[in-house]
């Protein structure tokens, strides 16, 4: 068993490279599947690498560190777009794992309830990996390839995750259902981000969670929205409806039956837009 | 070498960097003031300050707290803080407290004077089983405000009084010492192998090469080791269960054999490896399908699975419905529901001069003792249980755990042995509250009275039989109500599945059988055209009133509780009525239940033992065998106790609960504590006080007062060291016993099966959002008659209690064999799902009772449901017939409701 933690990103790569290493942020999901005392197998504890620390802006959007917990998220001045994010931020089990868990750490664990995907997903994320041979940055719709899959190939690790600057545009709103306040895996999850100039919807990015293996984007629903007065939901009821029927592929599992989830999808959406409507300067 | 500033001062450890910090914190350097839950960051029971924030030290690895400093609860220096939780009576068993107390601290550094909302965000990661969070709220809220000076009763009127916990202070500075706290030189690690099977046979092959593959210094026990018999049961009767299951295991948790060796040892042995090969069979997991003859038959001489059927009867049912003006009838299931204590099992064994001495979490030592003493072959004056400060229990730590295992394993290495289990161990192998199919009908008259009742229920016992009798007996005496029935029928069976074992949670099958007699009489109020809380009105039982067993009683508090709601009730009417006249889609409703219980052994004896002495120096010493699982029966019995004797609370030392020191006080179950023991301790006080009165010469109303070696009372004084000790080592000294009077039920139920009745009616405020189903308790009303208010702060603490585990169980808990062994899966409130509540104490004194006190720990939950579903119903229509009311299952009823 060795546990690493280096200091350099450099030497995270160089060891990724020659050996089959865990990686470990938060811990937060790891150790829960952890059943013994301490975490077996070798680990590449990241933790320490300074570079990976942090939200920052750049010349082309933000920069979402790898190691940047959820709480640093909920806490940071963010433009309004982000507002989903951090209101998911808040959300996430408990302000211990909070404290603990990362943004990229949700990204890689690949669950279809992970708090950070719908948020992200209407930011128009990007995830940048990186190697020994360089870096590579992938959508995020195209980085999480299914239940507890992920586009991370052997030698890589997520070192951030990127915002465009496009997708500053508006407010955003995000909801998440669970049968009990705090602590709770979502039955739903929904984001929403809303442009809107002369009453008018400028841009609509709209995403959905735990209602299908990954969660996912309404492309049809956003195009529906587009142009319309912001007064006038009936608009887009019929294309919002169609589409959590054919996009979402809710389970019947524990927490709730396939209807209910189309059911509360629909309603979460309407209130979603609601929110970010109320949000976003007209 | 890791170097680590913990509290202040830096510390060195050799642990692996890979390391569990809590686990780091606990073994390797001793702090076990972090308590551990879950090891999954689902409970924050472990929560430690990493540069001031609130982090799950169990989540953390040893290597990231390099260059932080973490705080413990050992460090933490917030003695406001600890102060009001003694005070709010905001620690009750105390396992959460280090992780609420941690959380609070953060909290109270950046905001010294916290709204309600931020100190729920902020403790939203912490879990509490035991007190419904209100309190700990409340403390947290008020830390930095002066607190009254500490209640310090005088001699004789320590009852009534808010006397803070006895046992207060060890549990708000981390010193308590519960099951996995006290680790003697020299320990080995025991590990239970358990079946992944709902049902299979099993093989064991050669042990002793697998061990030499595993470095050889482990050992491995088996059923073939058990000296004694291999079978347990806290009903002696009905004892049905392995320790080690021999050859087939009935339900998927079940102990199949034991690892004992160094902890290194055995943490790092390969299980996956281990040479035992499974025959996996068809299980059957649910009590319809049991009851079928094609069913797989779990024990021999139990045809059809039925381990027992409990039957009360009284009257022509048939003829009453035929004649009643409304009927009304349904179908409810309910699901398994875990304890979920935060702490998990886990205690030690050792042989000392022959003793073999247990120290184990535990609600009832003189039934470990019996068990233990007959699996390990051993008299039971060999074997000593030392109850340990325990973290929660609600019925499932009432049957031997792990008490046989680390016994066995102690005595076949000679040497300590001790055991915890995990959360997911604890979760699969624990007993559960009954699973219930169970129909009902009731009806009344055109006037709303009530005529006849018929109910009967199937309870899924699972695969052995531990309470599930009891449960079969209680049912038919309560599922009436507190009400007055002219005629009625109730039958209960218990009903083996591969389930986990059924046992006791908190009320015995009643809270179950209280929801479908709740549900039918607002149907009937309905049809009748009363309102529904008149209708129980009118309905309860008063003195004199025969139960459904014929037991003529007295001292019926259930009018009172009832009329206690009536303001409430019609305010919430009024408001409710203008909120959902509008067009939200939140709809608001109000709903009411009632509860009664029967304190004790259903019709046996339970009888308990107070022993209580004054030492040669002026000691006063309580034997107070009564476990305390953080209901209070510490503080209660003594508080009892010292009001008998007319000394001072203060002046008491407790002694117990410990088998080879105390008098067998009974289990903690069925409400008895505060009632029989609490009688015991009534008596014991007495006869001190008249030994003490008659060698004083003075007479019955005299004050005492003890100091310096002497009581003295005016101008008489007793020297206690020129009198001869005992046998306890006393100058003077009482013992005293009560038991129950009770009587056998007849083949109809008839009799009396128990002397003290406790009654309560609770009110509901829910708000449900109807396109999502989702529903928010608002408030709950709870007044409930305690005969005499012991303590009114511990008693309070005991309704919130009762009502988040009711709550949980209306809403939220389901536990599903193999799929939920995780308090991330299998949910239960948290503070953020805490109604307001307001609780109104009702005494109307019990002519058996001490003080005329009743039992409470129970009552407390059963009404909380039914009332919940209730409002559910007045508020949308929708009416749930399968707990808990998910949000999904809501949904679903208001769509039937609605079409």
């Amino acid at each position: 068993m060795a546990y690493h933690r280096p200091t350099a990103l450099t030497d995270a790569f160089g060891l990724l490279a020659t050996s089959d290493l865990s990686i470990l942020a938060g811990g937060t999901d790891v150790f829960a599947m952890e059943t013994g005392r301490e975490l077996h197998g070798d680990v590449l504890d990241i933790t320490a690498i300074s570079q990976l620390g942090g939200i920052s802006q750049t010349g082309d959007g933000w920069r979402i560190g790898a190691n940047t917990t959820w709480s640093e998220v909920a806490n940071a001045p963010l433009p309004d777009a982000f507002w989903a994010l951090q209101q998911a931020a808040r959300e996430v089990g408990s302000l211990q794992i909070q404290n603990s868990a990362t943004v990229a750490g949700n990204l890689c664990n690949a669950s279809p309830a992970a708090d950070g995907v719908p948020p992200l997903l209407v930011l128009d994320a990007s995830v940048e990996i990186g190697s020994q041979s360089g870096t590579r940055q992938i959508p995020l719709s195209d980085f999480i390839t299914g239940v507890r899959k992920t586009a991370l190939q052997s030698g890589e690790m997520v070192t951030a995750i990127c915002i465009p600057s496009s997708a500053m545009l508006g407010a955003s709103a995000f909801q998440k259902l669970g049968a009990r306040k705090y602590l709770v895996i979502s039955i739903c999850m929904v984001a929403v981000r809303l442009a809107i100039k002369n009453r008018v919807i400028i841009e609509a990015a709209i995403s959905v969670g735990s209602c299908s293996p990954v969660a996912c984007r309404m492309p049809a629903l956003e195009s529906a929205m587009m142009g319309q007065h912001f007064d006038d939901p009936e608009a887009w009821q019929a294309v919002l409806e169609q589409q959590v029927n054919h996009l979402l592929t809710p389970i019947d599992d524990i927490r709730a039956d396939a209807g209910y989830r189309s059911a509360v999808a629909v309603e979460m959406i309407n209130r979603c837009i609601q929110d970010a409507k109320a949000k976003a300067r007209t | 070498m890791t170097r680590l500033q913990i509290n202040g001062s830096t510390q060195e450890t050799t642990a692996s960097p890979a390391r569990r910090l809590s686990e780091v914190l606990r073994e390797d350097l001793g702090l076990r003031g972090t308590k551990v839950g879950c090891d999954a960051g689902d409970c924050g029971a472990c929560t430690v300050l990493l540069d001031g924030a609130p982090t799950c030290s169990c989540l953390t690895t040893l290597a990231q707290v390099d260059g932080k400093s973490v705080t413990t609860i050992e460090g933490l220096e917030t003695q406001n803080l600890q102060a009001a939780f003694l005070h709010f009576g905001a620690a009750q068993c105390g396992i959460c407290t280090p992780g609420m107390l941690i959380s609070a601290a953060a909290l109270l550094q950046e905001h010294p004077h916290p709204t309600k909302q931020q100190v729920k965000d902020a403790l939203g990661g912490v879990l509490c089983r035991c007190t419904g969070y209100t309190k700990i709220i409340q403390a947290v809220m008020h830390a930095n405000e002066p607190l009254p000076k500490a209640v310090n009763p005088a001699a004789g009127s320590a009852i009534g009084s808010a006397v803070i916990r006895l046992d207060g202070q060890p549990k708000v500075d981390g010193s308590e010492a519960f099951g996995a706290d006290f680790v003697p030189a020299n320990c080995l690690i025991v590990h239970a192998l358990r079946s992944p099977h709902h049902r299979a046979e099993f093989t064991i092959g050669d042990t002793a090469d697998w061990v030499a593959q595993n470095g050889g210094t482990i050992s491995v026990l088996t059923a073939n080791d058990i000296p004694g018999e291999n079978r347990f049961g806290v009903i002696p009767p009905f004892a049905d269960q392995p320790a080690l299951a021999q050859n087939r295991s009935r339900f998927r948790g079940e102990a199949v054999a034991l690892i004992v060796g160094e902890a290194q040892a055995v943490e790092t042995c390969d299980l996956a490896n281990f040479p035992i090969e499974w025959t996996v069979q068809t299980e059957v997991m649910d009590p319809i399908q049991a009851k079928q003859t094609d069913a797989p038959q779990l024990h021999e001489g139990r045809e059809g699975n039925l381990l027992i059927t409990g039957l009360v009867r009284h009257d022509d049912w048939a003829a009453g419905l035929e004649k009643a003006a409304y009927m009304a009838d349904t179908a409810i299931e309910t699901a398994y529901v875990e304890h979920a204590y935060i702490e998990p099992e886990a205690g030690v064994a050792w042989m000392d001069n022959g003793v073999m001495n247990i120290r184990a979490c535990t609600q009832a030592p003189v039934m470990d003792q019996e068990d233990v003493a007959n699996i390990l072959d051993l008299p039971k004056a060999q074997v000593r249980i030392h109850a340990c400060a325990t973290g929660g229990g609600f019925g499932s730590k009432l049957d031997v755990s792990l008490q046989p295992l680390i016994g066995l394993a102690a005595m076949k290495t000679g040497r300590p042995c001790r055991m915890t289990y995990s959360r997911n161990e604890s979760m699969s192998s624990s007993t559960k509250r009954h699973p219930a199919k169970m129909t009902a009908r009731i009806g009344c008259d055109e006037n709303g009275l009530l005529t006849a009742m018929h109910f009967d229920g199937d309870f899924n016992t699972g695969a052995y039989a531990s309470w599930g009798p009891t449960v079969a007996n209680r049912v038919p005496v309560h599922a009436s109500g507190p009400y007055k029935m002219p005629a009625y029928f109730a039958e209960a069976r218990a009903i083996h599945t591969n389930g986990p074992p059924s046992g006791a949670f908190r009320g015995f099958g009643v809270p179950q059988a209280a929801v479908i007699q709740e549900i039918l009489f607002d149907d009937l109020a309905a049809m009748s055209g009363l309102d529904r809380l008149e209708f129980r009105k009118l309905n309860a039982m008063v003195d004199g009133d025969k139960t459904q067993t014929g037991q003529v009683l007295s001292a019926v508090g259930i009018g009172q509780c009832l009329s206690a709601l009536d303001s409430a009730w019609q305010q919430a009417q009024i408001e409710n009525a203008k909120w959902n006249a509008t067009d939200s889609h939140i709809k608001r409703g109000v709903g009411v239940a009632s509860c009664w219980y029967g304190c004790g052994n259903t019709s046996l004896p339970n009888p308990s033992t107070i022993l209580a002495g004054i030492t040669p120096e002026g000691q006063l010493v309580l034997h107070q065998g009564a476990t305390d699982i953080g209901q209070g029966s510490n503080t209660v019995i003594s508080q009892i106790f010292a009001d008998a004797l007319g000394l001072p609370i203060s002046q008491i030392s407790l002694v117990g609960p410990d088998t080879a020191l105390t008098p067998d006080a009974g289990k903690t179950s069925a409400s008895r504590q505060t009632y029989v023991s609490g009688k015991a301790a009534e008596q014991t006080g007495r006869l001190l006080r008249a030994d003490i009165l008659q060698r004083l010469n003075i007479g019955d109303d005299a004050a005492l007062t003890l100091a310096d070696g002497r009581i003295i009372s005016g101008q008489s004084q007793l020297e206690l060291n020129t009198l001869t000790t005992d046998e306890h080592g006393y100058a003077i000294s009482a013992i005293s016993s009560y038991d129950p009077p009770t009587a056998p039920l007849d083949e109809n139920g008839q009799g009396t099966p128990y002397a003290v009745y406790g009654y309560g009616a609770q009110m509901a405020e829910v708000e449900v959002d109807t396109r999502l189903g989702t529903v928010s308790v608002r408030h709950i009303h709870a007044a409930h008659d305690l005969g005499r208010v012991i303590n009114p702060v511990l008693a309070t603490g005991q309704i919130e209690g009762g009502i988040a585990q009711g709550l949980g169980l209306a809403l939220m808990e389901e536990y599903i064999p193999g799929r939920t062994e995780n308090l991330h899966d299998y949910l239960i409130p948290t503070i953020g799902d805490m109604p307001e509540i307001t609780s109104i104490l009702i005494e109307d004194p019990d002519p058996h009772g001490p003080f005329g006190a009743k039992g409470l720990g129970e009552h407390v939950l059963i009404p909380t449901a039914p009332a919940i579903l209730n409002a559910i119903r007045d508020a949308t229509g929708a009416r749930i017939t399968n707990l808990p009311a998910l949000p999904y299952r809501v949904l679903n009823a208001i769509k039937e409701a609605n079409s």
